[in-house]
């Protein structure tokens, strides 16, 4: 088997590698770890059952041709109709083997999911406020816990009471434990973590037997797996595929008669297995499987395969500015001084009023100003007054020596200065205004009536997230971004880091109405979030990734779950969709062209004792009728096997047009799918031949 | 004129009639053009049609069936009772059941399969009232189910895809009427004849031998043969006879005919979906096709005939000349019969069966394709469109999305359509063509043992099933056995095609349309005609491979070469 495991670390096609924490759902497996394997080798045995069998048309078909043919060996016995059925029956086995494999990690990691479920016990509060002890199994929607220090939280929940630190590694393998409080959007906790500090009080939010870590269990064991909608459109096309030679092989046999010649059942079925698609027809399942398990392996849950099949189409991305775009907080850059103020003076009171600022960006200030003026920390005198900010005066600030610093929105400020008898200044207004052009943040700082400048607040743009837009827009993606900043700021943020268009000031209602508008025009939206307040949007956007660290209002509403919480991954989820429609459009057209060579083996070989002109077509010049029907059929097998390895990582993306992608895979499965079965066939024939079984 | 000339001519013919009579065709589809509304109105209050109502698919499919149906009942009918009827100065009697049957389904479906002489079998009545309207009236049909479908991809949240009443009188009326009625003209003047007397009896004296010369209103029905890629002639001899097809002009004429319509289409289909070269594109692919079988077919005629070398002639200045007349020489029957069998018409002007293999190898693997190079009028289009849903479908998932044409998504159940439509052709052909060599009533059809007698049989099935109507000839297929058969090969070429196509209408013209982006699979690029003609291509060739191998191709290699 070919070695794929050290290719495996790296990722396909740019994207970001599986995290690599320990534990979650993504403890990684190799894909072709041996455990898997030997596993696989047995299920494969017990696909065999035709309940199992008929559920995919192509294999059905090879099946019933294998009993065909057993039948013939017993009744007219020889060595040629013995191989043929050994080799139908095994490219049978081999899809089973395929499927069984792909299904292997996902079962390995739904294992160690349930180990971790362990029968945990749930302290239920009573209306009266009584504790009683009950196993959690038995909690139902509604119910209110109680959890301390030390308790495995019995279910999904909301916290009603309290804040705690929440060790949530048992689902999203990050160790670093996460806070976890009542009201607002981190109020969410998970049935199956760990609360690590405090009390809190859980309202159950899950119905018995529905909790997040079952539906986990279901989605990475694949237990509900349905076919996609693609899926089923494509079994429907190699269905026709398979029906249209049913006619052509059993009409061969009334043909032969009537040029006097007589074909052997054995061949026709030879014939019919190799020019029905089974390769496809044999991965088209294990294809499906790897896609949902390439997105686990990124940590991300696809609530349905629907849902990974939309991601390839989507057309429009909504992307959060903050977390996807930027940098979660904004830095201080530039002190811009004014009315005779040095930048040092202003750099130095803008540390002051931002010293009990514990803020990023207040902690950004104190950095800058260490950076470019060397002003340290200080020990402030006893007498101090830290002015904490409020919605009210959007300012806070410091009173310590009979001085009052004052940092805050430009506006505020100005009011506040002027209120102290101070003059508002022009020259302030208009750094002000360039700066908010810029698509960075002002904070005025004054000291009592005196404005003594501007800090400038500057969103960092992510590294290396201008390429990701322009692979996006290579592909046909527009990007959009969203913020409730101001039109201006959004409008430069927006420029620097190269997405095709912002949505400013953005309310729900706002991005609601976005989506909406996208659809109209018949696009297919993807879209990230984690408040309550995104939940109809996650809900209307044809993917809607849901943070984990979210509200379970939002976790429901999305299809898709990231357990990182990484709204970045949105663009590696799109690549994932894609690649898995372009590993089956891939694999079909191989299939398809596969045929060509079986005709040139097995045409000539069928007729050329009536016709052995037919010798001709031979092109292959192939040792014997029977060695050429042989090549054929065992070709058409152990390419199942050669191509497992790419059914399950899926064909190369690489993010460029559509035009660049189809010119590629048309080349290597139309042209190679073409050339690759008559170099195989010849090979396997000068082997068959080189054991002198056959004359 | 040279062969190379009659292509040039022929191309720059074709260029026109596709911007021309294809941008005349949207106007008249989309009741943009009224100059015969004189006419138009009192044919809707007879049958009375309700011309502004649309329908849906299931209603458009309907009102196909039951037209079809009545006017099949009818042409039934009439042809079995011409004896009594007038028109019928040669006194020919009734037409027997089963050849009546056989004819009048072959003409309601657009073949013309004609397992009779028509001057020997059918009354003036017969052949204008019945067997020349239908030629109008099946032509029409194919055109409009065409536009339904082309309606389909126009059309986003549509329930309706167009009246059929409305495409059937307006596509009769404004197109099929005028250029015939124009080019029976041009035939007459040429020398085609057009009358309504009898025969003409001559007595040779010298040698004591006294000749009828059958006669009739050959041009008007000419003319509508070619338009309508109906293929059925007035005589037997079809378009070698000179009463028929006289001149030089009117072999040019005729193949001008027969491909200006299905090459128009392309042209309309393209301006009423809104972007031109989708249309070139298919238009492309037709053509690509035509040019390849052509090249066969022309090469294959041009080499000496081998039987006729092996019997000691090695001198055969006019390639094989054998069955072809000489006022046309080689190539130029080459390019008639290659013309006629590319687009179900079916008409000859040389005899298929005295082809050489290679050559009879292209007349009957172009019908093998599916009749799409350029096909009939609308079934060429529609069902080159059925390939293309394939192709968009498998190509477009190589792009890494889910697959659309033309802004439509093509899930389940369209391909499930498409598939339908391409799967019936090959499987009704392969199965009859198994029962006739199986049956001692079939096995007593060809003239021929061997190889060449199994093409025989099954290039009869071909051209029924693809609704050609032309024959390899050299079977004897007037018998209850083919008349029967062959007419199950003929209704579910032509309704087990249409039905899924209507279905297909219908199920795109409610969808929605998807703007296309970078990410697209675009559908009027090189690479997408490539991968049209390999997926035709290869649907075709997989097959039929084994039958042809079995039938022309072990000929040919009999000679112990392909050309």
């Amino acid at each position: 088997m070919v070695d794929v495991e050290s290719r495996e670390a790296r990722g396909p096609g740019g994207m970001t590698p599986p995290s690599e924490a320990a534990g979650g759902v993504s403890r990684r497996r190799g894909l072709f770890d041996r455990e898997i394997l030997s596993q696989a080798a047995v299920e494969g045995m017990k696909k065999f059952h035709p309940r199992v069998q008929v559920k995919n048309p192509v294999m059905f078909v090879v099946l019933i041709g294998t009993v065909v043919t057993l039948v013939e060996s017993i009744v007219h016995p020889s060595l040629f109709a013995w191989l043929i059925t050994v080799w139908l029956a095994l490219t049978v086995y081999f899809a089973n083997f395929a499927e069984a494999v792909a299904e292997g990690r996902g079962k390995a990691q739904a294992d160690t999911l349930r180990r971790l479920r362990v029968e945990t016990e749930a302290r239920r509060l009573g209306e009266d406020g009584s504790e009683e002890r009950v196993a959690a199994a038995d909690l139902g929607k509604g119910d209110r816990v109680v959890c301390e220090a030390g308790d495995v939280i019995p279910s999904d929940g909301e916290i009603t009471e309290g804040v705690a630190s929440v060790d949530e590694s048992a689902i999203t393998g990050e160790s670093a434990p996460v806070i976890r409080e009542s009201g607002g959007d981190r109020s969410a906790v998970t049935g199956g973590t760990k609360v690590l500090s405090d009390r809190i009080v859980i309202r159950i939010t899950a119905e018995r037997g529905h909790t997040f870590m079952d539906r986990m269990i279901n989605l990475v064991e694949g237990a509900q797996r349905q076919k996609t909608p693609n899926e089923i459109a494509l079994t429907i096309l190699l269905a026709a595929l398979t029906i249209i030679f049913v006619p052509v092989v059993v009409a061969l046999q009334p043909f032969a008669r009537f040029a006097g010649a007589t074909v052997s059942v054995v061949v026709l079925v030879a014939l019919l297995v190799c020019l029905i698609p089974t390769t496809i027809g044999a991965l088209l399942s294990a294809i499906g499987i790897a896609g949902m398990d390439r997105l686990v392996q990124r940590n991300v849950l696809a609530m349905s395969g629907r849902a990974v099949e939309a991601a390839g189409d989507v057309q429009t991305l909504l992307l959060d500015k903050t977390g996807t775009i930027t940098l979660g907080n904004r830095m201080a850059s530039a002190f811009h001084a004014v009315g005779g103020h040095s930048e040092e003076e202003l750099a130095a009171a803008a540390q002051l009023a931002s010293l009990a600022d514990e803020t990023p960006e207040g902690r950004s200030i104190v950095v800058l100003a260490k950076q470019r003026f060397n002003i340290r920390e200080r020990e402030l005198s006893a007498d101090h007054l830290f002015v904490p900010f409020s919605a009210q005066t959007r300012m806070s600030g410091l009173d310590v020596d009979g001085r009052r610093l004052r940092k805050g929105a430009a506006q505020a400020v100005s009011r506040w200065v002027t209120e102290r008898g101070g003059s508002p200044s022009a020259e302030l207004d208009s750094i002000v205004e360039r700066v908010a052009r810029s698509g960075a943040t002002p904070l005025a700082v004054a000291d009592g009536q005196d404005l003594l400048g501007v800090v400038e607040l500057k969103d960092v743009v992510k590294q290396g997230i201008q390429e990701r837009f322009a692979q996006m827009r290579a592909i046909g993606i527009r990007t959009v971004m969203i913020t409730g900043d101001n039109p201006l700021t959004a409008a430069a943020i927006a420029q620097e880091a190269g997405v095709d268009d912002y949505l400013a000031e953005a309310t729900p209602e706002a991005k609601m109405n976005l989506i909406k508008a996208e659809q109209e025009g018949g696009k297919l939206v993807a879209m990230t979030g984690d408040g309550t307040n995104d939940a109809p949007a996650l809900a209307q956007a044809d993917v809607g990734v849901a943070m984990n660290t979210g509200t379970t209002a939002a976790k429901e509403a999305g299809n898709m779950v990231d357990l990182d919480s990484n709204p970045t991954k949105l663009i590696d989820v799109v690549e994932i969709g894609k690649q898995l429609l372009i590993t089956r459009g891939a694999l079909t057209t191989f299939s398809i062209a596969n045929d060509v060579a079986k005709y040139f083996a097995i045409i000539p070989a069928l007729f050329v004792v009536t016709y052995p002109q037919l010798h001709a077509l031979n092109v292959m010049r192939l040792h014997s009728p029977e060695t050429a029907v042989l090549s054929a059929v065992i070709f058409n097998a152990l390419v199942i096997v050669a191509l497992i390895p790419l059914a399950l990582r899926g064909v190369r993306f690489r993010p460029s047009g559509a035009a660049a992608i189809l010119r590629r895979n048309v080349f290597i499965y139309g042209v190679g799918g073409v050339i690759v079965p008559f170099i195989f066939i010849k090979l396997i024939d000068l082997v068959l031949a080189a054991t002198g079984a056959f004359h | 004129m040279g062969f190379g000339w009659t292509i040039v001519s022929m191309v720059v013919v074709l260029v026109i009639a596709w911007r021309f009579l294809g941008a005349y065709m949207v106007a008249v589809y989309e009741n943009r053009t009224r100059w015969l509304a004189v006419l138009e109105r009192p044919i809707y209050r007879v049958i009375g049609v309700d011309a502004d109502a649309e329908q849906s698919w299931q209603r458009y499919g309907a009102s196909v069936i039951v037209f079809s149906g009545v006017v099949l009942v009818i042409g039934y009918v009439l042809l079995r009772l011409q004896g009594h009827l007038p028109l019928n100065p040669q006194h020919q009697s009734g037409v027997t059941p089963a050849l009546a049957w056989n004819t009048i389904v072959s003409f309601v479906t657009n073949t013309n399969w004609q397992n009779y002489s028509g001057e020997s079998t059918m009354s003036y009545l017969s052949q204008m009232g019945t067997l020349a309207l239908q030629n109008f009236l099946s032509a029409s049909v194919g055109v409009a189910v065409a536009v339904a479908l082309i309606r389909g991809f126009a059309r986003k949240g549509s329930r309706t895809i167009g009246n059929f009443w409305v495409d059937l009188v307006r596509g009769t009326l404004y197109i099929l009427l005028p250029i015939a009625f124009l080019s029976a003209v041009v035939f007459m003047a040429q020398g085609a004849i057009q009358t309504l007397s009898g025969p003409v009896h001559v007595s040779d004296a010298l040698n004591g031998v006294r000749q009828a010369i059958p006669r009739g209103p050959v041009a008007s029905q000419e003319a509508i043969k070619q338009l309508g890629t109906n293929g059925g002639g007035f005589f037997n001899a079809n378009g070698a006879s000179p009463f028929e097809n006289p001149t030089g002009l009117t072999n040019f004429l005729s193949l001008a005919l027969i491909l200006s319509i299905p090459v128009g289409l392309t042209y309309t289909f393209g301006k009423m979906v809104g972007q031109l070269r989708q249309g070139v594109a298919v238009l492309a692919v037709m053509a690509v096709l035509f040019g390849g079988w052509l090249a066969i077919g022309a090469t294959a005629e041009h080499q000496p005939n081998p039987a006729v070398a092996a019997a000691g002639l090695d001198r055969q200045p006019g390639g094989n000349m054998v069955g072809k007349e000489v006022r046309f020489g080689d190539t130029s029957s080459a390019f008639y019969n290659i013309t006629s069998t590319q687009t179900s018409t079916g008409s000859v002007d040389s005899a298929n069966d005295s082809y050489n293999p290679m050559g009879g190898f292209a007349t009957m693997t172009g019908m093998m394709l599916g009749e799409v190079s350029p096909g009939g009028v609308g079934t060429g289009l529609y069902s080159i469109l059925l390939f293309a849903i394939i192709t968009v479908f498998i190509g477009g998932l190589m792009v890494g999305r889910t697959p659309e044409y033309l802004g439509k998504k093509i899930q389940a159940r369209e391909v499930k359509l498409a598939a339908l439509g391409v799967l019936v052709m090959p499987i009704v052909v392969l199965a009859l063509t198994a029962v006739a060599v199986s049956v001692h009533a079939g096995r007593a059809g060809p003239l021929n043992a061997g190889p060449h007698g199994f093409s025989e049989i099954l290039y009869s099935y071909t051209s029924v099933t693809n609704n050609n109507g032309s024959a390899f000839a050299g079977l004897t297929s007037n018998t209850p056995f083919y008349n029967i058969t062959e007419t199950v090969g003929l209704l579910l070429g032509r309704f087990a095609i249409i039905v899924p196509v209507l279905a297909l209408a219908g199920s795109l013209a409610v969808k929605d349309v998807v703007p296309a982006s970078l990410g697209t699979f675009r559908t009027d690029k090189p690479i997408f005609i490539g991968l049209l003609l390999g997926v035709t291509l290869i649907v075709g060739a997989l097959t039929f491979f084994p039958a042809v191998s079995l039938g022309p191709i072990v000929e040919q290699l009999s000679y112990g070469r392909f050309f």
